[in-house]
């Protein structure tokens, strides 16, 4: 019986098949409702274990949000799915109106405006620091044009500008591997401001940093907010608190609760999930 | 102008190239101006001994494109010498004409002892030289972006690739050793009168082939050379350090792969093309795995990721070969495996890191 419904479905007068459907011609970001990521009804399991459960979360453009919880809550995975590492089972996955992020590749959703930081600092070890955001820039990143590539006068005013922004620009000629921690964390930054994303994911941003440099840290990603939209993950409840305007806590795959950190901070089950009763 | 952009930062690629080009100059008019009796006389032997290690340090420059560069350890990279040299060498086999031990002017006097009565397909057009260079440059080329296309579309990485390389050369090994592939089975290709109308016993044509194996190896550096300054160069070094960062920051890993190891593959088969007129023989055996694992070592003697260091190396070991297997013909094997040990544990960065240091404590 469900066969045949789902017969009936296909071939009623109202659907539009989706091959039929026009596609987006370019990666051109339309926010005009106010919200930049749309994730609906996103499930994946491993082996079994349901990593996300029916996730729902929306992001809105210029936006700050700060996303906690447990470990195994799923919040790494969830960067996967965004960017495209993993694909979920169900749901769907928007980046603005139109463009679907499951149907894209990771490199082409890098190119739609989205800019991902991973937990674990990764920079190019043997570039220096001004070569570090040079390959980060935004432009034609195909093979041909990369080898014949000349840097004009403003792709060298918007590096310094960036370099202004992370604090390194006394450091542009060192190699990044002899950055300190802190410093190889601001730098990932620096490359992703340099694609200019429209979207920074960023993933536990502050481990292993002094006082000092998660000061810094929060001044840098507060002055990011509003020209982009950021989502950090992070375990530091200082930290969050110190940056946060709007908190996600999730939970066993799904949101728990949504809303300042204090509202959050008060809510019954959410001082469950992490006091354990 | 371009020449001087390209060289501008490298200083051992200066000093490499001016070598290069006085060596190439004093042994040519040491050959041929000097008569046979002066002291200052450099044989025709050395000449072609000489013209040798040139095809086989462009060789090892393209094996440090892709190795030192781009993170991609190939096991395979003599596939692409052979067949290179397997284009020149039908070429060569077509020159020869009716002056085979059989007289046959259609067919390579294999073809004539197994019985053969018409040139296969795959040998059409080999009798006209710019068809067969046009194969030289084609036929590695294709191979390595078939083969590339597949692995790294598919994302095999370290090992799994270097296994898969060296299983290539091993298939291809096998495959040219049987007698109906029709490429001279296990004798290969042999007995070349002449190249372009030259005879190739000449000594000016000697000459004539060293010194397009030292332009050859010139240009093939400054490609590379080139290529390693350009920003394509940079990402290559960003995939071999961080491979998943650099395709989050939107490059396609697997198109750089597969295009800078598809140059690499063309610049073998050159090499190879070089190599079968000046030694006069081409076989299965230059597919051998062994190959491409030896000629690994001399761009890790000589220093990764440098250029000037495998070309350093590739002369350096062959050299060492060249001396070893006539002076201690038994030992040579056993001091490959050492040298490689001692640079492994002792000089990461071969001989060109040894270098640099002693200037850097200076």
């Amino acid at each position: 019986m469900r066969q045949l419904e789902h017969v009936r479905e296909t071939f009623s007068r109202g659907e539009v098949w989706s091959f039929m459907q026009p596609r987006p011609s370019s990666l051109e970001l339309d926010v005009t409702h106010g919200t930049i990521l749309y994730l609906e009804d996103v499930s994946v399991s491993f082996d079994g274990f349901k990593a996300i459960n029916n996730l729902n979360l929306y992001i809105d453009a210029g936006e700050l949000r700060c996303i906690i919880g447990p470990n195994g809550a799923g919040k790494t995975t969830m960067m996967d799915i965004i960017t495209g590492k993993t694909r979920p089972d169900s749901g769907s996955v928007y980046f603005g109106q139109l463009i679907n992020l499951l149907k894209l590749s990771e490199a082409e959703i890098s190119q739609a405006g989205i800019g991902r930081k991973f937990q674990k600092p990764t920079v190019f070890e043997h570039h220096t620091v001004f070569e570090n955001l040079e390959l980060a820039m935004d432009g034609d990143k195909r093979v041909w044009p990369t080898l014949f590539a000349k840097l004009t006068g403003e792709q060298i005013d918007q590096i310094e500008e960036a370099l202004e922004i992370i604090g390194l620009s006394e450091h542009l000629g060192k190699s990044a591997g002899s950055l300190s921690h802190g410093q190889k964390q601001w730098l990932e930054i620096g490359m992703l401001l340099m694609q200019n994303p429209h979207l920074l994911l960023i993933d536990e941003p502050v481990a292993g940093m002094t006082h000092q440099e998660m000061d810094r840290t929060a001044e840098l990603l507060t002055s990011l907010a509003g020209k982009h939209s950021v989502v950090v993950v992070e375990h530091d409840m200082d930290f969050v608190r110190s940056i946060a305007r709007k908190v996600t806590v999730l939970h066993q795959g799904s949101v728990l609760a949504e809303g300042s950190m204090d509202e959050v901070q008060n809510d019954q089950r959410v001082v469950e999930v992490y006091l354990g009763e | 102008m371009i020449l001087i952009d390209i060289l501008k930062k490298d200083r051992g690629g200066q000093i490499f190239l001016a070598v290069l080009l006085v060596t190439t100059v004093t042994v040519a008019c040491l050959n041929l101006a000097v008569p046979e009796s002066s002291v200052w006389h450099v044989s025709t032997y050395t000449v072609t001994l000489l013209g040798k290690y040139l095809t086989y340090a462009l060789l090892a420059v393209a094996v440090d494109l892709v190795w030192g560069y781009l993170g991609i350890l190939s096991l395979g990279h003599s596939a692409f010498f052979a067949l290179g040299g397997y284009a020149m060498g039908m070429y060569l086999m077509r020159q020869i004409g009716d002056r085979g031990v059989y007289g046959n002017a259609n067919l390579p006097d294999f073809m004539v002892f197994l019985n053969w009565h018409e040139l296969p397909w795959f040998w059409y057009g080999f009798d006209m030289f710019w068809f067969a260079a046009l194969m030289v440059v084609l036929v590695p080329g294709i191979l390595a972006f078939i083969f590339g296309w597949l692995a790294f579309r598919s994302q095999v990485t370290g090992v799994y690739l270097s296994i898969i390389t060296q299983a290539l050369t091993y298939a291809l090994m096998l495959a040219f050793f049987r007698n109906e592939m029709g490429f001279g089975g296990n004798n290969g290709l042999t007995d070349f009168k002449d190249i372009l109308g030259f005879d190739l016993q000449a000594d000016s044509t000697r000459i004539g082939l060293f010194v397009a194996s030292a332009i050859a190896l010139a240009l093939g550096y400054l490609a590379c050379r080139y290529i390693v300054n350009s920003r394509l160069g940079r990402v290559a070094v960003a995939i071999r350090d961080a491979e998943d960062r650099t395709r989050f920051i939107g490059y396609r890993v697997d198109h750089v792969k597969l295009w800078i190891f598809t140059f690499s593959a063309v610049l073998a088969g050159v090499a190879g093309a070089l190599y079968v007129p000046q030694v006069g023989i081409i076989n299965p055996g230059e597919f051998s795995p062994l190959n491409s694992i030896e000629l690994v070592v001399w761009v890790a003697v000589g220093g990764r990721a440098t250029l000037y260091g495998a070309v350093l190396g590739a002369i350096a070991v062959n050299y060492g070969k060249t001396y070893f297997t006539a002076a201690l013909p038994d030992l040579w094997l056993f001091a490959l495996g050492a040298l490689f040990i001692l640079v492994t544990v002792l000089l990461p960065r071969g001989i060109v890191g040894l270098l640099r240091r002693r200037e850097a404590t200076q």
